[in-house]
């Protein structure tokens, strides 16, 4: 387990260095003098010379690099553009939202999917169960911004039962929870189909097997089979899989923050992007970047930690 | 159940009768059992000897009501102290399982639940029958004296291990002690020991003599393994593609086989008593489900088959205190070369 470890961490941390080092060079991949597509053509010489030293591309390359990745560490993004407020400043107010909006996603793809897989499971090969085959792949194959849409129509514009568009405020937790509503549902669709249906699956699995058949065999109650053993059985690689889920579903928030003008790091990405400013870019990716690679360090050694074969595994190489 | 009397009366614990069971298998019925019929009385081991496929396994699985989902029960009765365990509802069925009639599997390696420790899976079982012995302490004591009894060193330290920590004997041994931990009446051994060595296999047999002898625990003991049954049965039944073709005590099937399929595996086997002997291999092949003759199964195996065995389902008949399914012995079946037609009386249930 120590080896695994950290080989895993050290992975990690090359990993994030070579985003942070693609990162500072991304002013040079974009066509055209970055200065001076930021400013604009109005902009003098002078003025264009203390924005591109300000920035530090009047440095050699490698010390751009050397710059941004030590900056990152200290925590110090450089500045928004326009604004001139701090690009962490920026971050810090966004992040929450996201963070937010996907956890939100992601406890309604456990609570919602993890309930239709075991019904679909307890009743296998019913209408119900074929019905369920159906929308749960319906839902896998709906791209969250279609979702989105569809949610939008019904319920904020047809029925007008839920707002549009916003956050409403943090100090009002039952107002941001109604605007949270739409989003995170459009978020988390597609995870309710996958959910449902590998709970399901891996529930059939254990159910299926020899030793459910032992333990039926010695007069153990189906509940307690179906509960205790096959759920926890399907519960490991769904938890797992979720875990793994939430960097895919911060990614699919930026679509669905854009469609729901909602504030969070998705916005500010595009934002940023549309108005060529490089810092705030830099700084988002960044951030996204890492939670993708986090969310994943945590969900592998999760997963390693819950099953005792692959620990055992491990030791057994280890050793 | 036409006739009470005799049921009640009756002094077999397990009494199987005309059992039938079907696969459904891509719209196609497949007959894994005919007519197969059994009685052991309390305090026996049965043997249940036949080749791979004849349907030992789903012969056990059919009487625990632990068919597969496409398996079904299409015929016959298996009375259990006199009470048919086909037609007892769910409840009743579970809360006999374990504590009556119990049962361990032929595949020791995937029986056993991977996530759980031994020790909870065993906790389980005791559970499941009496909420009372949830007392912790006291169903701990039985577990561990449980799997000291079947050989597992240091038990009380191996609770918490998982069934991967352990070797493929000793899981079959949990197994054992799993399935004994409630003291059933009856208990089914499907292949017990082809999994493991010659030392563990004779620990293993005399655990289950011993525990005849102590409790008259009836014991079916399901087996390839000719040397074995000579060991420890006391009387043997033969299956051959789904049906009994013969049974008897062990010492007059060596002596005196009478099924012409008897005949060739004992004929095969140089020393009866030699441990591993194999069920041997005949000459021809088992028919399969899907091509079982009108006639008897043996048919196109058997140096003495007849047009009317190709034709006719031979009667279960008892000759001299032996059950044969074969129209040799069968004064009404019209085979030219009758043995001890005799001796020959008809079997009780009549061909469909
Ligand atoms: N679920 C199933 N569906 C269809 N056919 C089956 C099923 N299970 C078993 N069979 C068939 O029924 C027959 C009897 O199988 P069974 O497992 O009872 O044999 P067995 O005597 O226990 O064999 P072995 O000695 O190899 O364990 C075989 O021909 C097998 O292919
Ligand atoms: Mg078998």
């Amino acid at each position: 387990m120590a080896t695994y470890l950290l080989k895993r961490l050290g992975m990690t941390v090359i990993v994030v260095l070579a985003v942070m080092t693609f990162l500072s060079l991304l002013v040079h991949l974009v066509p055209g003098d970055p200065v001076e597509i930021v400013l604009g053509p109005q902009a003098t010489p002078a003025q264009v010379e203390v924005v591109r030293a300000e920035m530090g591309l009047d440095n050699p390359i490698p010390i751009q690099v050397w710059d941004f990745v030590v900056g990152a560490l200290q925590g110090d993004l450089g500045l928004d553009f326009l604004s001139r407020t701090p690009v962490t400043q920026l971050i810090a107010q966004a992040i929450p939202h996201t963070v937010v909006l996907a956890i939100t996603a992601l406890a309604l793809a456990a609570l919602v999917g993890i309930p239709l897989g075991v019904y679909a499971a307890r009743r296998q090969n019913s209408l119900a169960d074929r019905a369920m085959a159906l929308l749960s792949i319906g839902f896998i194959t709906m791209p969250s911004y279609i979702a989105a849409l569809l949610l939008l129509i019904v319920f904020a514009v047809q029925l007008d039962v839920l707002p549009a568009v916003g956050t409403g405020s943090f100090a009002n937790p039952l107002d941001y929870a109604i605007h949270l509503v739409l989003p995170a549902s459009a978020l988390a669709i597609t995870w309710i189909g996958y959910v449902a249906r590998l709970v399901r699956t891996s529930m059939l699995s254990v159910l299926g097997s020899n030793y459910v058949r032992t333990s039926r065999a010695f007069g153990v109650r189906d509940r307690i089979i179906f509960y205790k053993w096959a759920l926890k059985n399907a519960i490991i690689p769904t938890l797992a899989v979720l875990s793994s889920g939430l960097a895919d579903l911060l990614g699919g928030a930026v679509l669905v923050e854009i469609i729901f003008s909602r504030p969070g790091l998705g916005r500010l990405t595009v934002e940023a992007i549309s108005e060529r400013n490089f810092p705030v870019v830099q700084g988002a990716v960044l951030v996204i970047a890492l939670f993708y690679v986090l969310t994943n360090l945590l969900a592998d050694l999760s997963y390693r930690l819950v099953d005792p074969r692959i620990r055992v595994e491990e030791s057994a190489v280890g050793a | 159940m036409t006739d009470d009397g005799r049921i009640k009366n009756d002094p077999y614990l397990l009494e199987v009768d005309g059992l039938d069971v079907t696969y459904h298998s891509q719209g196609r019925a497949l007959a894994a059992l005919q007519d197969v019929t059994i009685t052991a009385r309390p305090g026996e081991i049965i043997g249940i000897v036949g080749e791979s496929g004849c349907g030992k396994s789903t012969l056990s699985a059919a009487l625990l009501g632990l068919l597969p989902p496409n398996g079904e029960v299409t015929g016959g009765r298996a009375l259990y102290q006199g009470r048919d365990l086909f037609t007892l509802g769910p409840e009743e069925r579970r809360r006999l399982r374990g504590t009556e009639i119990s049962m361990v599997f032929q595949d020791p390696l995937t029986s056993l639940n991977p996530t759980l420790t031994i020790g909870s899976q065993m906790l389980d079982v005791l559970r499941a029958h009496s909420p009372a012995r949830a007392d912790r302490a006291e169903a701990r004591r039985r577990i561990v004296e449980m799997l000291e009894r079947v050989g597992i060193p240091d038990p009380a330290a191996r609770l918490r291990s998982y069934p991967h920590e352990f070797s493929g004997g000793q899981r079959q041994r949990i197994m054992i002690a799993m399935a004994l931990l409630l003291e059933p009446a009856l208990l089914i051994a499907d292949e017990v020991t082809s999994a493991l060595d010659v030392t563990l296999e004779a620990q293993i047999l005399q655990l289950l003599c011993d525990l005849r002898d102590e409790r008259g625990t009836t014991i079916l003991f399901i087996t390839h393994d000719l040397g074995v049954v000579a060991q420890i049965c006391d009387r043997v039944v033969v299956m051959y593609a789904g049906r009994t073709v013969e049974e008897a005590e062990v010492t007059e099937l060596f002596d005196r086989p009478l099924h012409p399929y008897t005949e060739a595996l004992l004929a095969s086997v140089p020393s009866r008593r030699r441990r591993g002997s194999e069920l041997p291999t005949i000459p021809g092949r088992v028919p399969s489900l899907a091509e079982l003759p009108e006639g008897c199964a043996f048919a196109n195996r058997c140096a003495h088959a007849e047009p009317c065995c190709g034709e006719q389902r031979p009667r279960y008949v008892e000759v001299t205190g032996q059950r044969v399914r074969c129209h040799l012995y069968d004064p009404e079946s019209g085979h030219a070369n009758l043995r001890q037609p005799s001796a020959a009386t008809t079997g009780r249930k009549e061909q469909p």
